[in-house]
């Protein structure tokens, strides 16, 4: 049991590693740059009427 | 006409509006109990109003039903917003939502009554434990059905930490709720002793973790570069952000069971994941408040901004504070004093209802399509909300480390210094300046109230189309 266990905890720290290096290659660059726009790039806006007494 | 070319904004309004409805409750009680512990007289000799009925009422209230709603009403806005799509299940949406005001209902009645199951932050009694998971599920369908729909290909950060909360929740909950029910009102937790307590804080350490954190975080994610009008700071430390925090919360619990019957090691393993989180949130605060570089002047004039920004720096505090206390030699002298009490308020005033508020401030006119009523009023909330928190801590702060000392202090024969009475005095002076600080929150709430009621009164619903799918990539 105290064997399985130790294997699992290494093996999960392993995987976490991987998740490390994997965000920080040079290949995830471009992608997270688009990733971190998406949220800016849905039309936010208070809906028209709203505007309209604003600017009127 | 609701169609599938908008976004579903009914469900998000009512969670939205009892955010604030559920803010002020939740609130009230706490000023309520904080004023009980400095005049006693306050319990008026009715058994439902004392002390112990309440203070559960209180952490209930604040916790599930005022941080619940703004949870549900912030993931259901933004997973339909990153995923272009509408939510999935309106019906069901509806659900969660008429299912978890009953929840809160119920809560509110059995507690003061006295019907509880003594496990905190899982007070609620096994009917009550049954139609939580009821809605729960519906609210991991709805959610993560809307996520399986999305017509963007990446799942944007803030609905991963979303996700974790939905699912940990969960877990937690079924597990630590296990109870064998003798009648209709009263069961028994299937653990026993030191394994109860272990399964207690297991839960109740990863609430913290993932209700109040986790799902808290997938706010700051959306909120803060809406708010900021830039991306997050560093999209690659939130991936290791989101893993890191996943792979060490589930071990802290432990930390509150130190000096106990629980066995040292697992006290010891408690301890160092604890210290290790600390890690996983600097990162998670570093990338919140480093997304505002480069426009820190936005700070000056736009109060939901500092709403935000400041609520994160809560977080970072608490979530500094509270490795330190997980040391045992720390925790030696704060346990069981109200340094805990200052720590837990820093981080659910300071961190979740700054966000929170933050969030409903942005969300409420665009839900509505209304400018707000007043942004000077948010601006007095922010300061009023931040007094409170300052006085609420300190003095929070100074009773606690108190405590600890006259607990300790020892005569030279060996003998204790204080009696127990005579450090319960001395908290007096701090517990009226607590329910100054409570009373200060409790009033902006009502301000923020005010404000929301002039911006919603006869608005119509906003309705809010979702882009074509070629503006998406």
């Amino acid at each position: 049991m105290t064997l399985i266990h130790s294997i699992w905890t290494a093996l999960l720290l392993a995987v976490f590693v991987g998740i490390v290096v994997w965000a920080w290659s040079s290949k995830r660059k471009d992608a997270f740059e688009r990733a971190a726009h998406l949220p800016l790039e849905d039309d936010n806006e208070l809906d028209p009427v709203a505007a309209e007494k604003k600017h009127g | 006409m609701p169609t599938q070319n908008s976004y579903n904004y009914k469900v998000v309004r009512q969670f939205a509006i009892m955010t604030v409805v559920w803010g002020i409750v939740g609130m009230l009680v706490g000023v309520l109990i904080a004023a009980q512990m400095a005049w006693p007289v306050l319990n008026f000799d009715i058994p439902w109003l004392t002390f112990g009925r309440l203070r559960a009422l209180h952490t209930n209230a604040v916790i599930f039903a005022f941080g619940g709603s703004a949870l549900f009403a912030t993931s259901y806005y933004v997973v339909q917003r990153t995923c272009h799509v509408r939510l999935f299940s309106g019906p069901l949406a509806g659900f969660t939502f008429w299912g978890w005001q009953l929840i809160i209902v119920l809560a509110a009645i059995t507690l003061p009554l006295g019907i509880t199951t003594s496990k905190e932050y899982a007070e609620l009694e096994w009917p009550i434990d049954i139609l939580i998971t009821l809605v729960w599920v519906s609210y991991a369908v709805v959610f993560f059905g809307t996520l399986i729909k999305r017509k963007i290909p990446h799942i944007y950060v803030a609905n991963w930490f979303f996700g974790a909360f939905i699912i940990t929740v969960a877990i937690l909950h079924l597990g630590n709720s296990a109870a064998l029910p003798v009648n209709f009102l009263k069961s028994y937790s299937v653990y026993s002793g030191v394994q109860d307590a272990m399964v207690q804080w297991w839960y109740g350490h990863n609430a913290v973790g993932f209700f109040l954190t986790a799902g808290f975080l997938g706010i700051m994610y959306y909120f803060i570069p809406k708010q900021a009008e830039r991306p997050v700071y560093s999209y690659r430390l939130s991936v290791v952000h989101f893993w890191a925090l996943v792979f060490t919360y589930i071990w802290a619990g432990p930390h509150h069971l130190h000096y106990t019957a629980l066995p040292n090691w697992a006290q010891s393993l408690g301890m160092v994941f604890s210290l290790i989180l600390l890690a996983p949130s600097w990162g998670g605060m570093i990338n919140g408040i480093m997304t505002l570089s480069g426009a820190w002047e936005k700070l000056r004039t736009d109060p939901i901004l500092r709403f935000l920004i400041v609520s994160v720096s809560f977080y970072g505090m608490s979530t500094f504070e509270g490795p330190m206390m997980a040391i045992k030699t720390v925790n030696a002298l704060s346990h069981y004093t109200d340094w805990t009490i200052g720590h837990v308020h820093s981080g659910a005033l300071g961190w979740v209802a700054l966000v929170s508020i933050g969030a409903m401030y942005y969300l409420i006119p665009r839900l509505f399509g209304r400018e707000i009523y007043s942004v000077k009023l948010i601006e007095v909330h922010f300061w009023i909300a931040t007094i409170g928190i300052v006085l609420y801590i300190t003095s929070m702060w100074v009773a606690g480390i108190m405590q600890g000392l006259m607990w300790r202090a020892v005569n030279t024969d060996g003998t204790l210094t204080y009696s127990f009475v005579e450090s319960v005095q001395a908290m007096h002076p701090f517990y009226i300046v607590r329910f100054l600080g409570g009373a200060f929150f409790l009033v902006g709430m009502l301000i923020m109230a005010y404000n929301v009621w002039r911006t919603v009164v006869g608005a119509k619903p906003a309705e809010a189309a979702i882009p074509a799918p070629a503006t998406a990539h």
